[in-house]
């Protein structure tokens, strides 16, 4: 492991949590405006975060 | 990433394999297909009672617009046959009250008729009498007259008289 | 609403427990601190490893262990059955038919004779010849113990069916909406209303496999199957293997000729689309696998510092955490199982779907 490969995960990982947050968020916001479509809305949010989730584990264990 | 396959287990692997496939199929067999058919089965059947009892609300919708039809024309019918009822009352009271009045015109016509004749003969009864009681007493008169002379000759000078006069 | 509630007093937490292990910095005994904290370490790393024992737990310093061995079956020039007790836990070679084997780090190696020693190489790995392992593992009695239970259930559900006139009882009552659940909100949804049930089979059973299992990780028994890249990546597999060969003619064109773009796009694209194939049960498999290895490490580190911090406060309030992370993997045990289900049946929609709609 070397500090550069560490510092790139890191940025990854950053990058997945901003990523992640902002489709929570983004689900919060869609919820809030149509109450109605919770359920699709969060299977959608739920799909979107695992495939970032995928990214951010790729390069933590590229590292 | 080599950390991550130095964990790897060829022989967990081929158990994993082996029990998940064999749980896949035999849960497929003995529980999955059986599940999912009496659910299917019953959600049809609760699908079918929908659809019977919508069409049954439906029939019976139909049943109750035929009824107000019906209704609707025995109202119409009614109507129209105490419309015919008092329409041939009226004409008959018409006819009646027409019947009644020439009746009335011509009996009173018949009557003033009668009385007419009636009068008539009355009067000429009347002058029968009145000429037969005029000749009596012409008579009566003419007798006592006749019976005293001086007053036959007074008589016959006042008529003639008169008859100057005239 | 719940949510928000709960998260205040873990921020809370947490940002005492910083606190406190800064102030923990200058503890006069710092060696045995250290020492205690590789222990855990190393207890942490061999939690999560697989074991050729059913070892419940350990007692006098890791001298006595309660629990029972499990068969080894290896195949070196031959089939090869003996007792996992005749390692004794890692201290001795065991020789069979022969041939001489030692563990290191959970894995069986082959040595010259009795007295054979594992030769070390970089990053401490043995160089020692690796004989074909196809024991029994402590794992492996956790998968089949699912399977038993599995089988049991849900043979038991079906039967309830046939016997109640179409309806559930028992256990049914219970699993019934889930089942529904998979096939209303994932199959459905994702796959189509007209393909989905040939999939049924397999997203029901991955569904509740990969749950039940991930529970059984939560339990103290100390048995974590999802943590295996082996068995994440069989499941993967079995996913891949499965859009692969469901994968009608749009499917294909899609990924070798995709339509709708130029010529020089299509060429590049093939490619990368091919490498998507791949990739997407790759991702399948590391998420499982991750999720569930983060969240055992984290939960058990937490549990680990209620020793290092060695006072009331800090203890309670690491067991305080530990229990809020531990309802957390709760969560975490079935939204995995879904979110792996899920995106199994995305990848049969994709490779079923046939209305070209670009």
């Amino acid at each position: 492991m070397e500090i550069p490969a560490i510092v790139g995960a890191g940025l990854v990982v950053i990058g997945a949590g901003i990523g992640i947050g902002k489709i929570g968020g983004s689900a919060m916001e869609a919820i809030a405006r149509q109450p109605e479509a919770t359920g699709k809305i969060q299977t959608a949010m739920l799909i979107a975060a695992a495939l970032i989730e995928g990214i951010g584990f790729a390069a933590l264990f590229a590292v | 990433m080599e950390e991550l396959f130095g964990g790897f287990s060829l022989g967990l692997f081929f158990w994993q394999a082996v029990l998940f496939l064999a749980l896949v199929f035999l849960l497929k067999k003995f529980a999955w297909k059986p599940i999912l058919d009496s659910v299917n089965n019953r959600e049809e059947g609760i699908k079918n009672a929908l659809e019977a009892a919508e069409n049954a609300k439906k029939e019976m919708e139909n049943l109750q617009a035929d009824n107000q039809k019906l209704l609707k024309e025995a109202r119409a019918e009614r109507e129209a046959m105490l419309k015919e009822a008092r329409d041939i009352k009226n004409k008959m009271i018409e006819d009646a009250k027409e019947e009644a009045n020439e009746a009335a015109a011509k009996l009173m016509a018949q009557a003033q008729a009668t009385i007419q004749t009636e009068k008539k003969a009355a009067i000429l009864e009347l002058k029968s009498q009145v000429a037969s009681l005029s000749i009596e007493i012409a008579e009566k008169v003419v007798q006592d007259e006749l019976s005293n002379k001086g007053k036959q000759e007074k008589l016959v000078e006042s008529m003639l008289g008169e008859a100057t006069l005239n | 609403m719940r949510k928000k509630i709960a998260f205040k007093p873990v921020t809370l937490l947490l940002l005492l427990i910083t606190f406190m292990s800064f102030a923990k910095e200058d503890v006069k005994h710092e060696e045995s601190g250290s020492d205690l904290k590789t222990e855990i370490k190393e207890y942490i790393q061999h939690h999560l490893l697989d074991s050729y024992d059913f070892n419940l737990f350990s007692y006098d310093n890791g001298e006595k262990h309660f629990g029972f061995p499990l068969p080894v079956i290896l195949w070196d020039n031959g089939l090869k059955v003996f007792s996992s007790s005749k390692f004794h836990h890692g201290e001795t070679v065991a020789e069979a038919g022969g041939s001489y084997y030692k563990l290191h780090h959970g894995k069986i190696y082959k040595v010259d004779g009795p007295n054979g020693e594992i030769i070390e190489g970089d990053h401490h790995h043995a160089t020692n010849e690796k004989p074909l392992d196809f024991s029994i593992t402590k794992n492996v009695v956790l998968i089949a113990m699912v399977f038993a239970i599995m089988f049991f259930m849900f043979s038991r559900m079906a039967k309830s069916y046939k016997k109640n006139n179409g309806m559930p009882k028992g256990t049914g009552r219970f699993l019934e909406p889930i089942v529904l659940y998979v096939r209303d909100e994932i199959a459905i949804p994702n796959i189509g209303e007209k393909k989905y049930k040939k999939y049924m089979s397999y997203l029901l059973t991955v569904f509740f496999f990969v749950w039940i299992v991930n529970l059984f990780g939560l339990t103290p028994i100390g048995m974590n199957v999802t943590n295996n890249i082996a068995v994440t990546l069989c499941l993967a597999l079995i996913t891949y293997l499965i859009t692969t060969f469901s994968g009608n003619k749009n499917y294909w064109k899609h990924i070798f000729w995709m339509p709708g773009v130029p010529v020089p796009m299509k060429i590049i694209l093939a490619p990368i689309e091919l490498l998507g194939t791949i990739i997407k049960p790759f991702a399948l498999m590391i998420r499982l696998y991750a999720n569930i290895t983060a969240g055992h490490v984290v939960l058990m580190s937490i549990i680990g510092m209620m020793f290092i911090f060695n006072n009331w406060l800090g203890s309670s309030l690491s067991f305080l955490l530990a229990f809020v992370l531990g309802i957390l993997e709760l969560l975490v045990a079935a939204l995995q199982a879904y979110i792996f289900t899920v995106l199994s049946a995305l990848y049969f929609g994709m490779a079923v779907e046939d209305h070209d709609h670009h």
